[in-house]
């Protein structure tokens, strides 16, 4: 290879494992598709990535099922496990692998969730991590006790304040508390080990934590989160962005603006990695591959998926019309809208009319038109280019590596595994084996200090305002299809 | 002809005995590592029981009825159950795993996914301990209600009231989520580009006084379809609650009269589907013999500076005493026991390895396992969806 960044130290790839998600970039029409729910679907892609040395196993969530024209979605793979309880069984199944899951602030309390997240950085040897999303959606809300009647604002101080208690609790044990000692017949070092006082604008939280500290101290955070408060909160808090791939020119541009951020916080630049969620189509050749690729979005927006994307930018119904027919000449509705658990279409009649010129310029019926616009895959080529192309993403400082989502359960990491991770392996830029055992070895990030002696201070609860989000729904036009589901 | 008997065995830190953790092998550093856990486990299985249960609660252990007792001899902190019981099950293929998971405070969503979760990676051998929080400390751990300080001396008998009621809500959202995915919901029916037939998911539309869930579940129907509930009952109001929403009640009689009385006051409560089943809850000491149960636990009591007690009989004496015991008190319909080991690994092994064989050599055991779910075990039926009774009838 020969590239102006040959004189440099090559940056390492990290890499993830997404579960393939419920919508409609998994393809379950393929007879390759098997259970999105049997756990040998989930070990065989968790054991799939650790074959591959990947970074982590990542899982996606969402509370209650979609809803389109008022009833539940049916044209996408829907059905999922509660995430922290796969990734319990997994870590019994694999080595190495990081057990990344994403769990809602929201509907969740921290004495709780913190004690599960603990108990499965434990219970895996130091791979567990979490990926913070917020709600402030009622539809999801009537799931659960506190409902979701949070405004924007509240959501995202809830969000900051839930992270800092929970760092409370994992610090309220210290490395040397438990002592299990059978000579001298003590447990726990002192009488108050767990101890935690947290009186803050959200959470009230008094007592005894009951989870000694964690292999890693604090499991790693991830954030997903793309808003000028998402990516100070990334700065401020978070391990790992879970961000949006774009153009290499766009994540160029976000990772010079995250990482600038950091030193705010006195964090160093690699102590937080920027992992973009990614599609790929591989061939023999690029030529192959780009007919993979194409055949794969054909499966991706089905007939009736395709006039289900119609509806939701229209916001009408238009079961009436033809998926092989042209685009009618119907105008967008301007209020309301007719899906539910799914980010919105922000400006329908700007959406539409860009849509409608496509169609126009390139004669699509409204199926055709719905694969142009919807979810081209990140990475297509044949090994070698996607090799090639993930390690110039890197190497410019687009990213850090990529949260890999695969479109089909459970093989559809295989191929990626075997063909392409050997020749990233060969670039120099990627592992040949785990260096260490723990999610924070493989991401390079330090185990965090205990501060039981700054825990007075840090517990007033008057956080700055930092705002975590949700990964946006995969909505046409509005975000690439490469985006997971769901989070809302 | 003798009924078998159904066996579980309880497992929570070292062992029931506060001082197990400092008994010869108990290495207490291991009980905050899953190989501790799977190696327990699969000792249960290998003895061919039918589940194990695991402790758990949202706040540390204490002597103190309510709130921290400051003692630095005893074992505290514990996994979140459920979790340590998903972590264990793809280690074993056949015994029921039934973690304990608090219907207090905790969301009732979750919980039911969670479980239904463990029915899913364990193949159908998951349960649940459903338990209620009712300290004061507890509460302050999520600042949410203020509870009385727990007294047992004076229990508050509309708090305990209360506690019931939610855990009984909590129970019936669980079941039905767990019923709101009819088993052939996915139909992957390529012509009508639909994955799911909608109208086999239902909305529960649960409302009560504590909490409202609309539903479906986000998880499909697991293989049980509705995992087995189950409950430790010491008075009237969890016999009632145990009776309305469990399937296994396990209850703490100190002898064989008191273990009749118990069992006629909860067959006469009202109940729907198939009858509860009543365990009988004991500590057991065991020994070769007599002599060497009574010096173990006079020896664990003297490390631990006090004598033994518990809300469960205790019994200490060899294994072939313990069957005699509980085929006694099976004549009095207790079907099966839920046996807490005061000190692990010794007094498991006692039981998977000797009180099994004694009780099997009286036909009372079985001698391999003959379902592969714990529903199986139990000899419960698989129910169909309450939803799909209602629109099938």
């Amino acid at each position: 290879m020969t590239t102006s960044t040959d004189a440099l130290p090559r940056k390492r790839v990290h890499l993830a494992a997404h579960f393939p998600g419920v919508n409609n970039t998994t393809v379950w029409a393929d007879p390759r598709s098997g259970s999105q729910i049997d756990f040998a679907s989930f070990v065989h892609l968790a054991r799939t990535a650790e074959r591959g040395r990947f970074d982590f196993f990542f899982l996606a969530e969402g509370l209650r099922l979609r809803e389109l024209k008022g009833r539940i979605h049916d044209l996408d793979v829907v059905g999922r496990p509660e995430s922290l309880t796969v990734l319990a069984a997994l870590a019994a199944v694999t080595g190495r692998l990081g057990l990344a899951g994403t769990v809602n602030a929201t509907f969740n309390e921290p004495y709780e969730l913190a004690r599960r997240l603990a108990t499965l950085d434990h219970l895996s040897e130091g791979r567990a991590a979490w990926n913070v999303v917020t709600s402030s959606d009622a539809f999801t809300g009537e799931n659960f006790r506190r409902g979701g009647y949070l405004d924007r604002a509240d959501r995202y101080t809830r969000a900051a304040e839930f992270v800092r208690v929970s760092r409370e609790l994992w610090d309220s044990w210290a490395p040397g508390d438990l002592v299990a000692d059978q000579e001298s017949g003590h447990f726990v070092r002192h009488g108050d080990v767990g101890a935690v006082r947290h009186d803050g604008p959200h959470f009230t939280v008094e007592g005894h934590f009951n989870v000694p500290r964690a292999p890693q101290g604090h499991p790693v955070i991830i954030q997903a989160g793309d808003s000028d408060e998402g990516r100070e909160f990334a700065a401020s808090t978070a391990d790992v962005i879970f961000s949006r791939h774009g153009t290499l020119e766009e994540g160029r541009a976000f990772y010079t603006d995250v990482k600038r951020r950091l030193s705010r916080y006195g964090r160093e630049r690699h102590e937080l990695k920027i992992m973009p969620a990614a599609t790929f189509a591989l061939g023999d050749t690029d030529e192959e591959a780009a007919e993979h690729a194409a055949e794969i979005r054909r499966l991706q927006v089905s007939p009736q998926t395709a006039i289900a994307f119609l509806e939701q930018i229209w916001g009408r119904d238009m079961s009436a019309y033809d998926p092989d027919g042209p685009l009618p000449d119907v105008e967008p509705e301007q209020e309301g809208g007719v899906s539910q658990g799914r980010v919105q279409v922000a400006d329908r009649a700007a959406v539409a009319a860009k849509w409608r010129a496509v169609a126009e310029e390139k004669n699509l019926t409204i199926r055709q038109l719905v694969i142009e616009m919807t979810g081209r895959q990140s990475f297509v080529g044949s090994p070698a280019t996607v090799a090639r192309r993930i390690d110039e993403f890197v190497q410019a400082d687009a990213a850090d590596g990529f949260i890999l989502v695969p479109h089909l359960t459970p093989g559809g990491l295989d191929d990626f595994v075997d063909r392409v991770v050997p020749l990233l392996q060969e670039r120099g830029v990627f592992r040949a084996d785990y260096e260490g055992t723990t999610l924070r070895d493989h991401l390079g990030l330090a185990v965090p200090r205990s501060l039981p002696e700054a825990a007075p201070a840090a517990t007033s609860g008057d956080a700055p305002r930092l705002v975590p989000e949700a990964v946006p729904t995969a909505v046409p036009a509005a975000v690439p299809a490469a985006v997971p589901e769901g989070e809302s | 002809m003798t009924t078998p008997l159904h066996l579980a065995v309880a497992l929570d830190g070292a062992g029931w005995h506060p001082a197990a953790w400092r008994e010869e092998g108990a290495r207490p550093r291991d009980l905050f590592s899953a190989r501790h856990w799977a190696a327990l486990v699969a000792e249960a299985e290998r003895g061919l029981l039918d589940f194990v249960t695991i402790e758990d609660a949202l706040g540390p252990q204490s002597t103190a009825p309510d709130g921290p007792d400051g003692r630095t001899d005893r074992v505290r902190g514990r996994f979140d159950a459920v979790l340590l019981a998903a972590r264990v099950a793809p280690l074993t293929s056949r015994i029921g795993i039934v973690p304990t998971a608090t219907t207090t405070h905790t969301e009732p969503f979750h919980v039911a996914i969670g479980i239904a979760t463990l029915d899913h990676v364990s193949g159908g051998r998951a349960g649940w301990r459903a338990q209620v929080s009712g300290r004061r400390a507890e509460a302050a751990h999520f600042g949410r209600r203020d509870f009385p300080v727990l007294d047992p001396e004076h229990l508050d008998d509309r708090h305990v009231g209360d506690l019931f009621e939610e855990a009984a809500d909590a129970v019936e959202v669980a079941r039905r989520l767990w019923d709101s995915w009819e088993d052939d919901a996915e139909i992957r029916d390529v012509a009508t580009g639909r994955f799911i037939d909608r109208d086999r998911l239902h909305y529960i539309d649960f409302s009560g006084r504590w909490f409202t869930v609309k539903g479906p579940s986000i998880t499909p129907r697991s293989p049980q379809g509705q995992p087995v509930v189950t409950a430790l009952a010491h008075a009237r109001v969890p016999y009632e609650f145990a009776a309305r929403s469990a399937d296994v009640v396990y209850v703490t009689p100190h002898d064989r009269e008191e273990a009749r009385r118990i069992v006629e006051e909860v067959r006469a409560i009202p109940r729907d589907g198939a009858p509860l089943k009543i365990f009988a809850d004991l500590v057991v000491i065991l020994g070769a013999d007599a002599a060497e149960a009574a010096e173990r636990g006079a020896r664990l009591d003297e490390v631990a500076g006090a004598e033994l007690t518990s809300d469960a009989a205790i019994f200490t004496g060899s294994a072939g005493e313990l069957a005699d015991l509980l085929l006694d008190w099976q004549r009095a319909g207790i079907q099966g026991y839920r046996l807490r080991p005061a000190a692990v690994p010794y007094d498991l092994e006692r039981i998977t390895r000797e009180v099994t064989a004694v009780l099997r050599g009286r036909g009372a055991f079985r001698a391999a396992y003959e379902a592969g779910t714990l529903r199986g075990l139990l000899g419960l039926p698989r129910p169909v969806s309450r939803y799909e009774e209602a629109t099938t009838s």
